[in-house]
């Protein structure tokens, strides 16, 4: 009776479908998380090839296969109708579609990772005042940078691997990383106690954003119209400022990160259980804790550096794929960020089409489709009540 | 899925946090295949001691040995496979189903993906605790007794060859408590390891334990058999409470009053 008991459970688990005893019967739990993993991995293909497609200027979908497939197979596919097509691909649309790639990925999967390493629903990849840092960083950079370097100094360009930046920008993007590692570097500080418990470290990262947002407030106070609306702009995000250049610098960093926190699905899964639980399993939860948390910040640090802040996603991705597929670190990171991906590149896609030519910054868009997307996901019963 | 004979042995063990007592100078020792009970009032040190045998804690001075090796020297990943922690309160995170939080339990044994060996053990345990029927259901959704179980289940799919338990039934109905160490008991007879579990219900510990360990304030007050230890002289001194034990028609049983009251 109890091995029959047995097997039937195990076939379960296994999702042995072929079985006669389940067919039907069940949720194949294994095969949805992959089947979810894989229509996400499609509508993000579909949205991205979208972004390529819809700008201030749109390209049609045929041409853009064209242009990716042709060089590869120039006797199957035909060359695109127009020969600028290439350029304005592979200059303009492509780098902003892989920062978008790169951003999402990386919020969705920091955001998970944050939730998880301090279980607390509310937490995102910005909780440790990462954010509030950059902005701060990128403030200073807008008030000070003409005054320090001179304003002629502001306007030369910086070759940085292959791409032109002005000096301008390129000081804010080093500024707000630098501001960005310094809130890091104050996380570690405040972790170095032997035994952190989770609500300090969350509490800290409140007051540590309520410092940079005193110093947002200053540079905001002191700074000239221009200054002022440079500043709000940066903190509303946007990925326009995409460029190869910035994506080699943020690729590196995110791919290292993600490997690393990758790897540590299984002991995230037993840390669901409870610090002392994780700890008789045999995972290092102090370590697992602090290392987790820095990479996540930076890993976010990076890409904020270049976007701006892009909120939300940390936040609302990997709450909606856990709502989905549950709580397996190991589906629910690429799922996560897949949906950061998703979210991500349709809310770009809004900003260049709403006002076009002109462009909105990201963080409009984004919390305006992300939050009516998530009450209809609330309200969605078989889903709602999951959360 | 028997596991080795080993025997855990705690000697002058004090342990405390930042400066300040909280257990000192403890002895004990747990075999293979014994019911180990801790007994004593609310702060006696119980839970101390229950982390400082799952190496949450490491002794401030005395030591905590398996078969004469030292605690804290074994390498965490071994750990894991001899001692199974269960603590007083479940904790879960996120939109787990039961089979996934029973099979985090065999952590230990895994590097990236479950084997069939692995879901045999977590379906056994999920067979054993009775909560089979509840396989695919979201932790949130269950109830309080059902959560502990699944606790347990998750220690018992972690096969240790020491189980730890920090009231695992305090939180509990009757019926459940009575078919909790009823199980508990079963798996230490069949797999011949050993449990030690900290409790408060002086007539369950009577009936499940082989050997009891009684703190008061900090420190021994008896370890030894189970009768010899649960006396009415212990109930009085550790607890401040009257007791007798009673000759039932099941069996004996510990029946307490207070003094005190029958005045009022």
């Amino acid at each position: 009776m109890t091995d029959e008991r047995r097997l039937e459970l195990v076939r379960i688990i296994k999702n042995d479908i072929d079985t006669d005893t389940f067919e039907g019967r069940y949720d194949a739990s294994i095969r949805k998380k992959v089947l979810f993993l894989l229509a996400m991995a499609v509508v993000a293909f579909v949205t991205i090839v979208f972004s390529i497609c819809f700008g201030s200027v749109d390209i049609p979908i045929e041409d853009v296969f064209r242009v990716f497939l042709h060089p590869i197979l120039p006797g199957l596919v035909p060359e695109p109708s127009q020969p600028y097509y290439y350029d304005f691909i592979y200059t303009g649309r492509l780098p902003r579609v892989v920062l978008v790639i790169l951003t999402g990925v990386s919020l969705g999967v920091a955001g998970m990772m944050m939730q998880a390493l301090l279980r607390n629903p509310l937490v995102s990849p910005f909780t440790l005042g990462v954010s509030t840092a950059a902005s701060f960083g990128a403030a200073l950079a807008i008030l000070f940078g003409d005054a320090v370097f001179g304003t002629a100094a502001m306007g030369t360009t910086i070759r940085v691997i292959g791409t032109n930046f002005t000096a301008s920008d390129f000081l804010r993007v080093i500024m707000a990383f630098a501001v960005a590692l310094l809130s890091i570097a104050l996380v570690i500080v405040m972790s170095r106690k032997s035994t952190t418990s989770r609500s300090l470290l969350i509490l800290s990262g409140v007051v540590i954003s309520y410092l940079f947002q005193a110093g947002i407030m200053s540079t905001k106070y002191f700074s000239t119209d221009d200054q002022l609306r440079e500043i709000t702009l940066w903190i509303m995000g946007s990925m326009s400022n995409a460029s190869w250049g910035a994506n080699l610098i943020i690729a590196p960093v995110v791919i290292l990160c993600l490997i690393y926190l990758f790897r540590q699905s299984m002991d995230l899964n037993a840390l669901s259980a409870g610090d002392e639980v994780a700890n008789s399993l045999g995972v290092d939860v102090d370590r697992l804790r602090k290392r987790g948390l820095i990479v996540c910040t930076l890993m976010s640090a990076v890409c904020l550096a270049f976007t701006g802040v892009i909120g939300f996603i940390g936040l609302m991705a990997p709450h909606l794929c856990r709502m989905i597929i549950g709580n397996d670190a190991r589906y629910l990171m690429p799922a996560s960020a897949l949906m950061g991906v998703v979210v991500l590149s349709v809310s770009d896609l809004f900003c260049k089409l709403i006002i076009r030519p002109g462009e909105l910054p990201t963080g409009i868009v984004l919390y305006v489709i992300g939050g009516l997307f998530f009450i209809w996901l609330v309200s969605n019963r078989k889903w709602g009540s999951r959360l | 899925m028997g596991v080795e004979a080993m025997r855990l042995t705690i000697e002058g063990l004090s342990q405390g946090y930042e400066g300040k007592t909280i257990i000192h100078d403890i002895d004990m020792e747990a075999n293979s295949g014994e019911v180990v009970t801790l007994l004593g009032p609310n702060g006696a040190g119980k839970s101390t001691l229950i982390k400082t045998i799952c190496n949450v804690m490491r002794p401030k001075s005395g030591s905590v040995r398996i078969d004469g090796r030292e605690v804290s020297d074994i390498d965490k990943k071994e750990y894991a496979k001899l001692i199974g922690y269960v603590p007083q309160t479940a904790v879960f995170f996120g939109s787990a189903t039961v089979y996934d939080s029973v099979l985090i339990g065999r952590r230990p044994y895994v590097k990236w993906s479950y084997t069939r060996a692995d879901i045999e053990a977590a379906a056994d345990a999920m067979i054993r605790m009775k909560i089979d029927d509840l396989y695919d259901r979201p932790i949130h959704r269950l109830s309080g007794g059902q959560r502990q179980r699944v606790t347990l289940a998750r220690a018992l799919a972690q096969a240790p060859s020491f189980y730890v338990f920090d009231e695992p039934t305090s939180a509990l109905d009757l019926r459940n408590q009575l078919d909790t160490l009823k199980v508990m008991r079963q798996v230490i007879n069949d797999t011949g390891a050993c449990m030690i579990i900290a409790m408060h219900d002086l007539n369950l510990a009577y009936r499940y334990s082989d050997k009891v360990l009684v703190l008061k304030d900090g420190t021994v007050y008896g370890f030894g058999d189970t009768e010899e230890i649960i006396t009415p002289q212990m109930i009085k001194d550790v607890y401040g409470v009257d007791a007798e034990i009673v000759e039932g028609s099941k069996g004996k049983f510990i029946h307490s009053y207070d003094s005190d009251l029958d005045d009022m």
